[in-house]
């Protein structure tokens, strides 16, 4: 024995260490890998030795090989021996070793449990931090399960090291055994108030990772994190929990509002640049949040995106970078405070940094509008130009085209210029987007009808130049869009100006280098182009043309026939055989054309992207039920017929992006030099201009301005799309100088004098008319479409299974698994021993030690049971209280109490309530410290003192919807105090005067606490009839797309035993208003409803009128009938029924800006009305809310008890209404365009109000 | 939560790796190449912040790294850490090593290795920041190296 030792540690002194393998490797950097294999075979013989100093030693080279890419998975259980080892040293390595290269499929983990659960126990907190560190990298479903009972328990250790450790790894425990999570989460939620910061820090850290994840289940910690920010003085914890905030204020608006005033203070108090950045953020979630609802936080943006300018002017790029991130956020709820930082933006485009080059670019393409449009692209465009590096050209390629055809291609003005910005694209070198921009191609060209004389043209001039695109390997990626080009180029082909040439174009021998998918589209539309010319030429007397074509086919198409790719080859042999016949019938003076174009007739419709998803399933169809017997396995095996077809078309994923050197790029630009010289179409930086435009004939689109055609709108070679943006500025120009001249006249006819030039501003979008009327035709979808917004989620979110409702009280079932041989000994049953299991057989010594050990964990086991079980005992109390709505927070009635006691008003009687998450909401924000506590006791104080509205004594807390009121007030203050000054101090006692005047002031806004008060219930969907059997309930709303027609949505429910089917709706038409019925259907044909009910279920439907005139409300006769089954018979039953369109119902909620409101205003062109509402009795807020749910209005701006409000009509007739509020009187003063619409829009807000 | 912890140098050599979630032994090589190429080509006074790994990550997640002499450190996080926050923390793990070393420089990383994991274990857990108080750090890194040290020489 003793001479094995001895053994070992001579062999030891010969052994290499860490140190000598890389030291061995630096010096063998010529055969680095026969070195490497070497030492390899040493340290398997090292593994061999029962010395444990050696294999730790092994281990440990070990670890440092896998670091440089060698898989030491082969060493596995050696690691576990070492792990096991009851020297910290040799512990550390093996854990070490473990972390770096155990994952869930390495099999020698399930040895490691009762060693892991050895070492948490040790008594050497090292032994047990260790294991903790290992455990996090390598935790399984398994280990976890296992062994969550023993971290929990150390979340409760003495020692602070341990108990962060512990904390920190639950999150990894939780991930992998969710059923955890509810029985730890007590425990955790205490160690957010753990006196060591390390382990709050720890705490905050795992809760907002799960909170991020699943932010609702989290919401009634949001009283408990609100005062760990208002205390913690930790940047880190700040950070986290703030960040947090911004994930829960999206969720409960309420809460945003508390944060404000907090967040506002540390924005200005911080001098941590991380800090101030995540409080903007968080702000900015806020305001987010509440966009929605309140509009009044003016004062908060300008804070934020002032600070953000700062950022983003700062020299330090970090903050450059990360400011132009947040602003990003800003710009998609308030576009208009960042569209004025456009000039900071556009000057970031051109930082040498590529991230905050990219950054800029994101907001970008929220900048742009109408107007500015054109010339962002251009500028961009130059930046294509001029980037180095495919990356980052790919970047750009993208956004401009994300820009254009942003929601719905809404800032296109001229369709001929983005197809033209399309082609110029085209001749991108190396750029992997070919696909898209043959996208774009084909989605423009589909949905936009008047540009398709345009693109085809444009496409056919693709065609002709195909070559410039397949000639060159490296132009791969950009072949796509010959795709497009063939596919428009046939589909339209009644647009082609020269036929034959394209034909010609199509059918060159160079096309069978393509790749086969855009082969095939090119033989199909080949053939699509041959009909057409058929026509065309059986018009002629001269019959010989039509014959010529078809020889070209027939000469032309067996080199296709030939192609390897399977589509290709079949397409082109049966056009062939097609054509052959054709050929024949000529021959025989037959006319054939009619019929060949029959071949290829109907319209194809842009289909939805998800519409597939959202087809219902028809009831009673399982689809996943076997129609026939299922076949056995080995046959389904055998048979891929798949594979074929997924070659077709291949995935156009991101591929990686290869390395270039710069040998390489050089000799690309010198090919892309001459490539261009030799190109007759590029287009070098002076526009020719010698490019003549004519009037295409039968150009369909009509512009709404007879544009002066001396600029040329057709080009023979390629377009150059800057001269689109020159045309798209004059004719801007001179429909600015017709509107001017038409104001004037106006002008001039209402009064003489009066200048006041209001026009001279800048135009607002509006102005701005789009050059082609564009019917944009919108994607279908099926009927019936299934709502559905969870389309998006990934079903493996591993996330997803922590989704757990932390509220419930704990149930006997949950309880974690305990060790199993611990409970036996407890029970004392002779169940067998759970130590069985260990590999290792253990000296007996050890044991018992380890058995007193044990014993004493069972202690603390059942101490936290009772624990548990009082804690639930409590939750049960309050359950039957009735108020568990946010139950399960023991320490939060503590938090407001501490608060409120302070005060020691009659608040705090209701300490009990306070605990109720609804309540702290439904606070003012909290003060942050003990001094504004005064205000909270007014706030907290019972309704009267609010009503009131003369809280004695406030100090100066402003609320944050009177923030730029406040400060304005402030400024007054300094204002008068100046002067005050300057008098000097006679006039103390007024000087006084005005601060109790300021007070006052201060209390009535502070009465605007009743903001806080939640909004009742409110539904938009109206008892439309009801019998016995059924009841229908409905909803009107106007459809945005099509001014003409309102969706009608209906609630079809069920209230008797029996099933309800054949339902069929039917309204009689007026003449004004019809309901769509599908094609082929006569005008009194009822709609069948596509359900049946079973009893007590309901479901929706919707259907579709259309609307001459809107201006007046409509009443329409209508009837439901149904049959009702039960289980021997069948009634027939029907329901009449009135269908009421309000003008309201016409309205569509559209936001507006106050400047454009206040132009609106001024333009005359509206027609006055009012109305005065008496006995209102109701908040101001919650008015304005129900004539924004009601009849879809917007708040544009408030101010006290007075608001302006904007919707617009389906017909695009702008309502404007000022509502104003004293006492329980209402008067709202309205402006519209239509003076009968608006009358009955009144007299319908009236009849609300009336009802209430 | 960080996704990974790399350390290599000027030429891309690897100087420590962690990686807080499995990849095969060849992707860990793979995600050390692709990072060290985007971070190498960045000039030296550009943001410390970039997106793009196509290996590692995911819209969500961003490269954070700071640039000593020869050496780079870059963390992969996502949107769960603040960005400003993380190069503090290179900075506390920076300075820490260099307390730790004593005026640390690479050739303390390339032969100890070890060394440098069990102080990152210390600040980082499981993806987590355990502690940034570089005090603390240091006590523990300290007393765990005594323990060490009086195991060997009995």
């Amino acid at each position: 024995m003793a001479l094995k030792i001895v053994k070992g540690s001579i062999d030891r002194m010969f052994d290499k260490n860490l140190q000598d393998l890389v030291r061995g490797i630096r010096n063998h950097k010529e055969d680095e890998a026969k070195y490497i294999s070497t030492c390899i075979d040493e340290i398997k013989q090292e593994l061999k030795q029962d010395n444990i100093a050696v294999k730790a030693n092994a281990v440990c080279k070990l670890t440092y090989l896998q670091m440089l890419g060698y898989d030491v998975s082969w060493a596995a259980f050696n690691i576990v021996e070492v792990m096991s080892s009851s020297k910290f040293t040799y512990k550390r390595i093996g854990y070490l070793a473990a972390s770096q290269c155990f994952h869930e499929s390495t099999d020698v983990i399930m040895l490691t449990t009762n060693q892991i659960r050895k070492d948490l126990s040790s008594p050497n907190q090292y032994d047990t931090g260790v294991a903790l560190t290992g455990l996090s990298c390598f935790v399984t479903p398994d280990l976890a399960r296992d062994l969550a009972n023993d971290i929990m328990t150390l979340m409760s250790h003495t020692k602070p090291y341990i108990r962060k450790k512990a904390v920190l790894i639950m999150y990894k425990v939780f991930l992998k055994y969710p059923e955890s999570l509810r029985p730890a989460f007590p425990r955790l939620k205490e160690k957010l108030e753990d006196p060591d910061p390390g382990v709050q820090s720890a705490a905050v850290n795992v809760i907002c990772e799960l909170a991020r994840r699943n932010p609702k289940n989290y919401l009634s910690l949001a009283p408990l994190f609100f005062k760990l920010m208002t205390s913690s003085t930790n940047n880190w914890v700040l950070i986290k929990i703030i960040k947090l905030f911004g994930a829960l204020t999206p969720l409960e608006p309420r809460l945003g509002k508390k944060l404000i005033e907090p967040l506002t203070n540390l924005i200005h108090s911080t001098s941590a640049m991380s800090l101030l950045y995540e409080c903007v953020n968080t702000v900015i979630a806020v305001l987010i949040s509440l966009s929605s609802g309140m509009p009044n936080h003016s004062a908060s943006i300008q804070l934020c995106v002032q600070k953000l300018r700062i950022l983003i002017e700062d020299s330090d790029q970090n903050l450059k970078y990360l400011g132009l991130l947040a602003m990003s956020k800003i710009l998609k709820t308030h576009p208009k405070s960042v569209q004025s930082h456009k000039d900071l933006i556009l000057q970031c485009l051109d930082d040498k940094d590529e991230s905050i080059r990219l950054r800029a670019l994101d907001l970008l393409y929220g900048m742009v509008s109408k107007k500015n449009l054109m010339e962002i692209v251009k500028k961009l465009m130059l930046h294509v130009d001029k980037a180095e590096g495919t990356t980052y050209r790919d970047e750009l390629l993208t956004k401009i085209i994300d820009i254009c055809s942003q929601s719905n291609y809404q800032y296109i003005t001229n369709f001929e210029w983005y197809i033209s910005i399309l082609v110029e694209l085209t001749r991108l070198e190396g750029t992997r987007h070919g696909h898209l921009i043959a996208s774009q191609m084909l989605d423009v060209a589909i949905r936009v009808k008047a540009i398709r004389v345009f693109a085809v043209a444009q496409m056919a001039t693709l065609l002709d130049n195909a070559h410039l695109m397949t000639g060159n390997v490296q132009r791969k990626g950009i072949c796509e869009v010959l795709y497009a080009a063939a596919w428009i180029c046939g589909e339209f082909s009644e647009h082609l100006e020269n036929p034959m040439q394209t034909l010609e174009a199509m059918l060159r021998p160079k096309v069978a280098t393509l790749p086969g998918h855009i082969q095939a589209v090119y033989v199909q539309n080949a053939a699509k182009l041959f009909a057409t010319l058929l026509k065309n030429q059986e018009g002629n007397t001269d019959r010989t043309a039509a014959q010529e074509t078809s020889q070209l086919m027939i000469d032309r198409l067996p080199l296709f026939v030939q192609s390897a790719n399977l589509e290709v080859q079949e397409r082109a042999s049966c056009i062939l055989q097609l054509v052959k016949y054709i050929q024949k019938l000529q021959q025989k003076d037959v006319e054939v054309a009619e019929e060949v174009i029959a071949l290829f007739a109907g319209e194809l419709n842009p289909v939805a992207p998800k519409a597939q998803k959202k087809v219902p399933v028809p009831e009673g169809l399982d689809l996943d039920a076997w129609i026939n017997e299922p076949p056995s396995e080995s046959e389904s095996e055998d048979e891929q017929p798949k594979a074929i077809f997924a070659k077709e078309e291949p995935k156009h994923s991101r591929a990686r992006h290869t390395e270039v050197d710069e040998k390489e790029l050089a000799k690309r630009r010198e090919a892309r030099k001459q490539e261009q010289a030799n190109n007759p179409f590029y287009i070098k930086a002076s526009p020719s201009s010698q490019k003549v435009y004519q009037e295409a004939p039968g150009v369909e689109h009509i512009p709404v301005v007879q544009i002066d055609l001396s600029v040329p709108l057709k080009v023979p070679g390629l377009p150059m799309s800057d001269q689109y943006v020159k045309l798209e500025e004059e004719r801007r120009q001179k429909e600015r100088v017709e509107k001017k001249k038409k104001e004037k006249k106006k002008r001039k006819e209402k009064r003489g004098g009066r200048g006041k030039k209001h026009d001279s501003g800048p135009e607002s979008e509006e102005d701005i008319t789009p050059a082609h009327m564009v019917d944009i035709v919108t994607e279908e979808m099926p009927e019936n479409a299934l709502p559905s917004d969870d389309d998006d989620k990934d079903p493996n979110d591993p996330h997803k299974a922590l989704d757990i409702d932390l509220d419930k009280p704990l149930a006997d079932s949950e309880k974690l698994p305990v060790r199993s041989h611990r409970a036996a000994e407890a029970l004392k049953s002779p169940a067998e021993d759970g130590d069985a299991e260990s590999p290792a057989s253990q000296e007996p010594k050890k044991k018992s030690s380890k058995e007193k050990r044990e014993k004493k964990k069972d202690k603390d086991g059942d101490r936290k049971k009772s624990k548990d079980d009082k804690k639930k005992k409590k939750k049960h109390k309050r359950e039957e209280k009735g108020e568990d709505l946010f139950g399960g927070q023991a320490d939060e009635p503590v938090v407001q109490s501490e608060e409120i006691s302070e005060v020691a008003a009659p608040p705090a009687s209701n300490a009990a309530e306070v605990s109720d998450l609804d309540f702290w909401l439904s606070n003012a924000p909290v003060p942050s410290n003990a001094q504004e506590a005064a205000t909270l006791a007014a706030e907290a104080a019972p309704v009267p003192e609010k009503a009131s509205g003369t809280a004695p004594d406030s100090e100066p807390d402003e609320p944050e919807e009177t923030d730029k009121k406040s400060s304005k007030h402030k400024k007054k203050k300094q204002k008068r105090e100046k002067e005050e000054k300057e008098k000097k101090k006679k006039k103390k006692h007024h000087h006084h005067h005005h601060h109790s005047d300021g007070g006052g002031e201060e209390s009535v806004q502070n009465g605007t606490v009743e903001e806080e008060e939640p909004l009742p219930p409110m539904s938009n969907y109206c008892l439309l009839a009801e019998n016995s059997y059924i009841k229908m309930e409905i909803d009107i709303q106007g459809n945005l797309q099509d001014g003409s027609q309102v969706v009608v949505s209906v609630i079809f429910e069920n209230k008797c035993d029996n099933f309800l089917k054949t339902m069929e709706f039917n309204v009689l038409d007026s003449l004004n208003s019809k309901l769509q019925r599908p094609e082929g259907s006569g005008p009194h044909d009822g709609l069948s409803v596509p359900f049946q009910l079973p009893p007590g279920v309901s479901n929706e439907a919707r259907f579709v009128f259309t609307m001459q005139s809107i201006v007046m409300p409509q009443k329409l006769k209508g009837t439901l009938t149904f049959i009702i089954k039960n289980e021997d018979s069948s009634t027939h039953e029907k329901l009449d029924f009135k269908l009421h369109f309000t003008c309201s119902s016409y309205l569509i909620t559209t936001p507006c800006y106050s400047d454009a409101f206040a132009k609106l205003l001024e333009s005359g062109d509206l027609k006055c009305s009012s109305v005065r509402l008496e006995g209102v009795n109701m908040p101001f807020h919650h008015l304005l809310a129900r004539i924004c749910f009601h009849h879809h209005f917007s708040v544009v701006e408030r101010i006290d008890s007075c608001a302006s409000m904007y919707s617009r009509s389906i017909q695009g007739h702008h309502v404007c209404l000022l509502v104003k509020t004293s006492g329980q009187t209402v008067s709202i003063d309205a402006k519209c365009d239509e003076p009968t619409l608006l009358g009955n829009v009144l007299d319908e807000i009236k009849q609300t109000f009336s009802q209430c | 939560m960080i996704k990974a912890i790399l350390i290599f140098n000027n030429h891309g050599k690897p100087r420590l790796s962690k990686f807080y979630e499995h990849y095969s032994e060849d992707t860990e090589q793979q995600i050390i190449r692709e990072t060290f190429h985007l971070v190498s080509k960045r000039d030296e006074n550009v943001c410390n912040f970039l997106e793009g790994g196509m290996l590692i990550g995911g819209s969500d997640y961003r490269l954070i790294y700071r640039h000593y002499a020869t050496l780079y450190f870059v963390f992969c996080v996502d949107s769960s850490e603040s960005e400003l926050g993380i190069l503090d923390l290179i900075q506390v793990f920076v300075e820490t090593l260099d307390k730790c070393f004593e005026n640390v420089c690479e050739l303390d990383l390339i032969f100890h290795v070890d060394k440098v994991h069990n102080i990152l274990a210390e600040m980082v857990m499981g993806g987590m920041v355990l502690e940034t108080n570089m005090n603390e750090i240091i006590t523990q890194v300290d007393s765990q190296n005594k323990m060490e040290k009086s195991e060997q020489s009995p």
